[in-house]
């Protein structure tokens, strides 16, 4: 089959108003393979790919599609019904799934089975269970959605696209949400669809997933194809620079993208002046609840040094969310104490203080979810740069000062780069690396001993993350305490001084910068090691 | 999600104000298009001719000075309850027990302006008045306010229970107590009286019209000042829009629920100064009935904002005065119809419109690119933009 062009798409334009998200973009995919588009948040990969499953018509440019052995016919400016029946399917990073639904109710919803008037379920979920033995995603058909982890939602929404007949998989930032043995999990599926004939676009800006699964990548770069390559003829560094279109110094330069990285003998690449050991930060024996269990966060203890980085690895949805609501008093903890230094470098016991109370004390928080908690989106730039603030922006009694909130944001604007610079712009007009970049900018702009950073590059394209990281290791050499948690491992050991592992809501290993990597970690993010102890 | 790159020049700021004044005026024009044709069917089904009609509805409202004083005095209510859904809205809380707090505002004006002598100065009288229908009305609103902060109780079903048990009550205090015999309403009350517009232009002599208007209209600033320049203001929205980001902002979010109620709860209360001081001088029974439910209309066509909401009491008053004045050609309920298609037309017309405003501005139909949207996730999380109520951020 190799060689036959399964998608053939040329010269795509599309317009949102004054903002050009396809300017000419081009595409090319053989059918059987396993395509990365790769380009930073912005490049326009989402927009393309929308073109091609039918959401967007495009205003300008071709769209052709072969499924089924059949020569490429035109399908520009086809709907997502069409697209669906054709083989052509989109697997979104937000999901799309009814979580008061079952699997298998989730995946014939549209096209259910009947018997007389009544939904034949078990049908359907026999059928859910064959296809998922066939293709190897495994997931319980008759399990509720919204007891699933993110992993198994994401399995289900593959699963759905091949129920419905799809012979072109096109995957949107896949593994953004998930741990490395799910990642690996997914290449297999991946791979077994491919060589069952199926086609694979996958949209990522992890350079090493590029390297490891894809066999052809195409770049984009602000709305444009800019090169297509044989994967095996590229390195991290030329696709790199092709999507930014300039040198970065990347989080793999130091720990060579997440393999071998036990050879590397320093810690995170950054001179850390952790060996003083002021403790900033101290947690005891920290329990806290969940609407789930009385202990998602079980027993945890430590201490994270003035000029460290504690990260804290993990699969989601061990604790991590429940453990920093209670550091930053957004959830009260049912044991345990929270300490965190004051300006003059004071412990402060904080376990009874609310959100404001910590805050002033010198806790920074850059929270994991931006458009849940970190931004008001409808609110403008300016008046987010002050929120958690706002009680300091005020003139005579309650009154704000809008000539210091405009200031405000102008000089954090400058300062970190925000993206366009106008203050007065809804938050939700930013791309998300912007509006992260308004989050960092408030967050790390201000006094602070403590910053909490939870999965501070999520969604974030490339040149954001390369800054992120500089503010976080800038922040830890002028002697904050910072607790890194992310479920990006690669980020984890590009940054951390410390490793731990969340599993079950405990802290199952502590491991210097040093020694920690992929290899040594993974059995404790699966639980298959530590829990014992 | 990949969000598209951004070509836009430097400052477009004349730009986005014009967006901002089409997405803000245009619907609410489109919406009453449609009412206006609505009604002209049921006008000539009714066999009389439109234009004859709004001719007399305009000529027995605006046209003349009892007509326009009598629009004064309904958009007086209904600025103070409209106000008082609308805070509650930007805040994210659904007051549905604006009539409720409106009688309990007048009653208590009343009772207060009863028990006082009857030389009370002006001075002295009318602002005791004014505290005791805050309180009224604040009381009742505090209620289901402390309830949602507590317990999480649905403001949306103790206000409308309360409206049950607080219109009973009243009546019965009223009706056992203090009635003058043979009425439903209590004695005239001896201080705190204001006066009528007629006072100072004689043109609006015989209509209802009192300073309470002038209140209404400084309150409406009040409101907007308070929402929009003061950080209580601030926090307030942020709750209504995001009450997860807010808390993550350290606003004590049940908190300001429970303040929020209050004080919506007097917004309402004060508005029954406009009978019981301003036009009758006492409490009766069912004195503002309607106007609590026709404040969330207003608020809905007012958008939420202070001067919309104004000019939205305006139109209602106008309508519900219109519909004496058509009384001859007409019967008085199709301008009840006409309030409804208004409101339907609003809710239903006004997010298409933005919609197809904002399709026109993208190029093409449908599908405005949103950054940041996010489609409901397994864990039942959601964006604002699903919330129940359009909040526009807009000053």
């Amino acid at each position: 089959m190799s060689g036959v062009a399964a998608v053939r798409m040329a010269g795509i334009v599309k317009r949102f108003g004054r903002i050009v998200a396809n300017g000419g973009a081009d595409l090319e995919v053989t059918t059987g393979e396993i395509h990365a588009l790769v380009g930073e948040n912005g490049a326009g990969k989402s927009t393309l790919m929308r073109v091609l499953s039918g959401m967007y018509p495009p205003d300008a440019g071709t769209a052709q599609v072969a499924t089924d052995g059949k020569p490429l016919r035109d399908v520009t400016g086809w709907n997502t019904r069409q697209a669906i029946e054709a083989g052509v399917a989109m697997v979104h990073q937000h999901f799309m799934l009814v979580p008061t639904l079952t699997v298998a109710e989730n995946l014939i919803l549209g096209r259910e089975l009947r018997r007389g008037l009544a939904l034949d379920l078990r049908a359907a979920e026999r059928e859910v269970r064959e296809l998922s033995e066939r293709t190897g995603l495994r997931v319980d058909p008759r399990r509720l959605v919204s007891d699933l982890s993110v992993g198994e939602a994401q399995r289900v929404e593959i699963l759905k696209t091949l129920y419905r007949g799809a012979k072109v998989l096109i995957l949107d930032e896949p593994t953004a949400v998930l741990s490395p043995p799910e990642v690996g999990e997914l290449w297999k599926v991946l791979r077994r669809l491919r060589d069952d004939g199926g086609t694979v676009i996958l949209i990522t800006h992890k350079l090493d997933e590029v390297i490891e699964i894809s066999e052809t990548i195409t770049v984009m770069r602000a709305g444009r194809t800019v090169g297509r390559m044989k994967t095996t003829e590229s390195t991290p560094r030329t696709i790199a620079r092709m999507m930014v279109g300039r040198d970065v110094s990347l989080a793999l330069d130091v720990k060579d993208g997440g393999r071998g990285m036990r050879d590397e003998g320093t810690s995170g690449g950054g001179p850390a002046v952790s060996s003083s050991l002021i403790p900033a930060l101290r947690v005891s024996n920290l329990t806290v609840p969940s609407a789930r269990k009385p202990n998602e966060v079980d027993g945890v203890s430590f201490t994270v040094a003035r000029g460290e980085i504690f990260g804290v690895a993990g699969v989601e949805g061990n604790g991590q969310t429940e453990l920093i609501e209670a550091i930053t008093g957004l959830r009260v903890a049912a044991s345990g104490m929270v300490s965190i230094a004051d300006s003059s470098g004071t412990l402060r016991d904080v376990t009874a203080r609310d959100v404001r109370a910590r805050a002033e004390t010198g806790l920074s928080h850059v929270p994991e979810d931006r458009h849940r908690r970190g931004l008001v989106l409808d609110y403008s730039v300016a008046d987010n740069l002050i929120l958690g603030q706002q009680h300091r922006f005020t003139g005579g009694a309650s009154v704000l000062d809008q000539a210091r909130i405009a200031s405000n944001a102008a000089s954090r604007i400058k300062t970190f780069d925000i993206r366009p610079p106008d203050e007065s712009l809804p938050s939700r007009a930013l791309s998300g690396g912007n509006q992260q970049k308004v989050v960092i900018a408030r967050e790390m702009g201000r006094p602070f001993t403590v910053l909490i950073a939870a999965q501070p590059t999520r969604g974030v394209d490339v040149g954001a993350i390369e800054f992120i990281h500089d503010q976080l290791r800038k922040a830890r050499a002028e002697g904050k305490a910072i607790l890194l948690v992310s479920a990006d491992l690669v980020e984890i050991l590009a940054l951390s001084d410390r490793v731990a592992v969340m599993y079950g809501g405990r802290i199952v290993v502590t491991l210097p910068g040093s020694d920690a990597s992929a290899e040594a970690l993974g059995p404790y993010m699966t639980g298959a090691q530590g829990t014992a102890a | 999600m990949t969000s598209p790159s951004v070509d836009r020049p430097g400052s477009d700021r004349a730009a986005r104000v014009r967006v901002a004044f089409e997405e803000s005026i245009l619907p609410p024009l489109v919406a009453l298009a449609i009412a206006a044709v609505v009604g002209d069917i049921l006008i000539i089904v009714f066999g009389q001719s439109p234009g004859e009609v709004y001719r007399q509805l305009l000529e027995g409202t605006w046209g003349n000075a009892y007509g326009f004083g009598q629009v004064i005095y309904k958009a007086t209510t209904l600025t103070f309850t409209g106000l008082a859904v609308a805070l509650g809205i930007r805040a994210g809380l659904f007051n549905i027990g604006a009539e409720s707090q409106l009688a309990s505002g007048g009653f208590l004006a009343a009772l207060v302006g009863l028990a006082m002598p009857s030389g009370t100065p002006a001075l002295l009288a009318v602002p005791v008045c004014l505290v005791a229908a805050a309180v009224g009305g604040g009381v009742v609103g505090a209620v289901p306010g402390a309830l949602k902060a507590r317990f999480g109780a649905s403001e949306v079903i103790v206000t409308i229970m309360l409206n049950f048990v607080v219109l009973a009550l009243l009546n019965y205090i009223v009706a056992a107590h203090i009635h003058v015999s043979e009425t439903l309403h209590t004695p005239e009350i001896r201080a705190g009286a204001l006066p009528r517009l007629a006072a100072a232009f004689p043109v609006f002599s015989g209509s209802a019209a009192n300073t309470t208007f002038l209140l209404a209209l400084a309150t409406a600033a009040v409101v907007w000042w308070y929402l929009f320049r003061t950080r209580p203001g601030y926090e307030l929205r942020a709750v209504g829009l995001q009450p997860d980001a807010a808390e993550y902002g350290g606003v004590r979010v049940g908190g300001v629920w429970a303040k929020t109620m209050v004080l919506s709860g007097v917004l309402a209360g004060v508005g029954g100064l406009n009978y019981v001081l301003g036009y009758k001088h006492y409490y009766e029974e069912g004195f503002g009935t309607g106007s609590g439910f026709l404040g969330i209309a207003v608020a809905l066509v007012g958008r939420n904002h202070p001067v919309g909401v104004v000019i939205a009491a305006l139109l209602f008053a106008t309508l519900s005065q219109g519909g004496l004045a058509v009384n001859a050609l007409v019967p008085k309920q199709m301008v009840d119809v006409l309030t409804a298609v208004v409101i339907i037309a609003v809710a239903t017309a006004v997010p298409e419109v933005r919609r197809a405003l904002a399709a026109a501005r993208s190029g093409v139909g449908g599908n405005p690119p949103k950054a940041g949207r996010r489609e409901s996730g397994i864990d039942g999380s959601r964006d604002s933009s699903d919330s129940r109520f359009p909040i526009p951020d807009s000053r």
